[in-house]
């Protein structure tokens, strides 16, 4: 009865491609089994050191794979039977995605105590998200695509619930679960229907089917294009599909929002630009001006409404949409300028946001409440530095010159120029003007006005080690790299995302 | 109509003939049949105990942890099955891949354990 079996020939393992998903796996495995198996309680601080380990020991093995990918003689390759593909594209968003959830843990490490909530998890759910992200931007599969967008939101969902005594926590995660799942649906959905038009789920099919074959009827390819967009700007936050943004940014703990603006956008960003600007650029004549509405409606609706809001992180989530508005115009350039420009972006940001949320999480105070534009108000004389610094960060994310925001915003427009793109350039510089308002808002509150009664009865903000030091690093990549750009702005233009199935 | 949406003719045609055989019986059995409610026939059940209370009640949140390890090794056991029986399909590697998998579903179980949500309190 048994037939002759032949061994099935199995996936080579390109370990050294997969060692920055398996150091964030591993990290969190680790995290998990050491603190539930041993019972003496941990050195101050051991979860997140693990945790920045683990980010910068990904960080490391992808940079490992730089040189190599970008070698014009060896070149990217696609690995695990061409299921995720390795090229600068890949390492560039690999640190990107490393940094915030090294920069959220730092954060997380005194919050959690303060608040009470102290415990592993919270940084396995980072990591996980985080390996679902780095996911998201290797996929070289629509299917491995929503693996990873699955593994970083059901992580997210639970982390954005995290501080169970808050009801407004359980309240931003229940909205991110119900619309997150909804949006998935939509998303898969839109890969259904995209292999329905082109019989495949593979990107480098995908474009391969397109490039050589005229469709008759377009229809299902272009419902497939519209249900993409809907599901990948719900994860960027683009307008229309914002509405959980501020709720949750405002809910969820000031950590895990930061994680959220950071590098579950960069991911999310990363799939739209392998997808769309890589794998349907020849059909971009069809998709780039949804692209380019969304991006109107998402800087103008962004900046106009962070105006009105009187709640600092609700601000900052408004000002996140505007953001994302920015970067969308970056990938509807569609052009290897466009695309450096995005990623060059998407680290700046992820320094700038995470600095931000981390002032937020300090002057948040215990019970993480005291986010009103008030609690800022004397912040200047009472915490000079902490000011100083949160001074740089809004600055950046006005587009002061000196700073990564200008430049990011500078690249991103002039991407737009060069594809006469002007209309979109105008939006967006006018959406600059009106939101560089709402962040010397809070400048004014920091430096030009008294103190109110409630911050001189808890006394002294204390600023913690590990969230000073995520600070520190903040400032400085944002200083320096404002200044001396060159080096980033070379790697970013080198990680332009690149279509391939040789196996490594 | 193309060819593609000619296969799904067959779908719709399905569906169509679906409710009218339901439409069809219920309302044979509506035309021919005597119509004499009383309080006892308009019960939940009409003919076992008599409901108590509200139609909504909440149930233990403990069960709800159950249920969430169960789904644990449910979806080990989709995939187990499957595998074991192409065993010797996948060889070494097979094996090796299938340990790795349920060694990290075991650090659940562990992490489960240690938390206490195996003990029925």
């Amino acid at each position: 009865m048994i037939a002759q079996v032949q061994a099935m020939s199995t996936p080579d393992v390109a370990w050294s491609a997969l060692a920055p998903l398996l150091a964030l796996v591993g990290g969190a495995l680790v995290l998990l089994l050491v603190s539930t198996l041993t019972t003496a309680k941990p050195p101050r601080g051991a979860y997140a050191i693990i945790t920045v380990l683990a980010a910068v020991f990904a960080i490391g093995s992808a940079m490992a794979i730089w040189d190599r990918v970008t070698d014009p003689s060896q070149g990217p390759y696609a690995a695990v039977a061409g299921a995720l593909s390795i090229d600068g594209f890949t390492v560039f968003l690999t640190i990107v995605i490393a940094v915030g959830v090294a920069l959220a843990a730092m954060l997380c490490d005194d919050y959690l105590r303060r608040e009470g909530l102290d415990g592993p998890e919270l940084y396995v759910l980072l990591l996980l998200a985080a390996a679902g992200g780095l996911v998201m931007a290797m996929a070289n599969d629509l299917i491995v695509l929503f693996l990873g967008l699955e593994s970083l939101s059901i992580a997210l969902y639970v982390a954005a619930g995290f501080h169970r005594r808050r009801a407004s926590s359980r309240e931003a995660a229940m909205k991110y679960f119900v619309l997150g799942a909804f949006s998935s649906a939509f998303l898969l959905y839109g890969i259904a229907l995209v292999y329905g038009a082109t019989g495949s789920t593979n990107l480098v099919k995908i474009s391969a089917f397109l490039s050589h074959n005229v469709l008759e009827r377009e229809g299902l390819l272009l419902a497939g294009f519209a249900l993409l967009l809907v599901g990948l700007g719900f994860k960027v936050s683009a307008v229309p599909f914002h509405v959980w943004t501020p709720d949750v940014y405002q809910g969820a703990p000031t950590p895990v929002t930061a994680f959220m603006a950071s590098a579950s956008k960069a991911a999310a960003f990363a799939a739209l630009l392998r997808v769309f600007v890589t794998t349907f650029y020849a059909q971009r004549v069809d998709w780039q001006p949804l692209i380019a509405g969304l991006a109107v409606a998402t800087l103008v609706v962004g900046a106009v409404l962070a105006i009105v809001q009187s709640d600092v992180k609700r601000m900052m989530a408004y000002s996140s949409i505007s953001h994302a508005g920015f970067i969308l115009v970056g990938v509807q350039v569609a052009s290897a300028r466009g695309t450096s420009s995005a990623l060059f972006y998407l680290l700046a940001y992820t320094f700038l946001i995470v600095g931000t949320f981390g002032v937020a999480t300090v002057v948040g105070r215990r019970g993480d409440a005291a986010h009103a534009i008030t609690d800022y108000r004397g912040l200047g004389s009472r915490r000079p530095g902490l000011a100083l610094v949160f001074t740089v960060f809004l600055l950046a994310q006005a587009g002061v010159p000196l700073t990564t925001g200008f430049l990011a915003k500078f690249y991103v427009i002039n991407a737009a120029v060069e594809a006469r793109s002007y209309w979109l350039a105008i939006v967006a510089m006018l959406s600059a003007v009106v939101s560089a308002f709402l962040y010397l808002r809070v400048v004014v509150a920091m430096y030009m006005s008294e103190p109110g009664a409630a911050a001189d009865a808890d006394g002294r903000l204390q600023i913690p080690a590990g969230a000073g030091i995520a600070l520190a690093l903040a400032v400085a990549f944002t200083l320096v790299v404002g200044v001396v750009p060159d080096r980033v702005a070379h790697w970013a233009d080198r990680a332009v995302p690149v279509l391939t199935d040789k196996a490594g | 109509m193309s060819e593609f949406l000619r296969a799904y003719l067959t779908v719709a045609v399905f569906a169509a003939f679906a409710g009218l055989l339901i439409a069809g019986v219920l309302g044979l059995s509506r035309l021919i049949r005597p119509n004499r409610p009383t309080p006892q026939k308009l019960l939940t059940y009409e003919s076992g105990v008599d409901p108590v209370g509200s139609g909504f009640s909440q149930s233990q949140v403990r069960y709800y942890i159950f249920a969430l390890l169960f789904v644990m090794f449910d979806v080990e056991a989709v995939f187990i099955f499957p595998w074991a029986m192409r065993l010797e399909l996948y060889q070494v590697f097979g094996l090796v891949e299938m340990a790795v998998f349920i060694v990290i579903l075991v650090f659940g179980l562990v992490y489960a354990w240690r938390k206490g949500v195996l003990r029925w309190v």
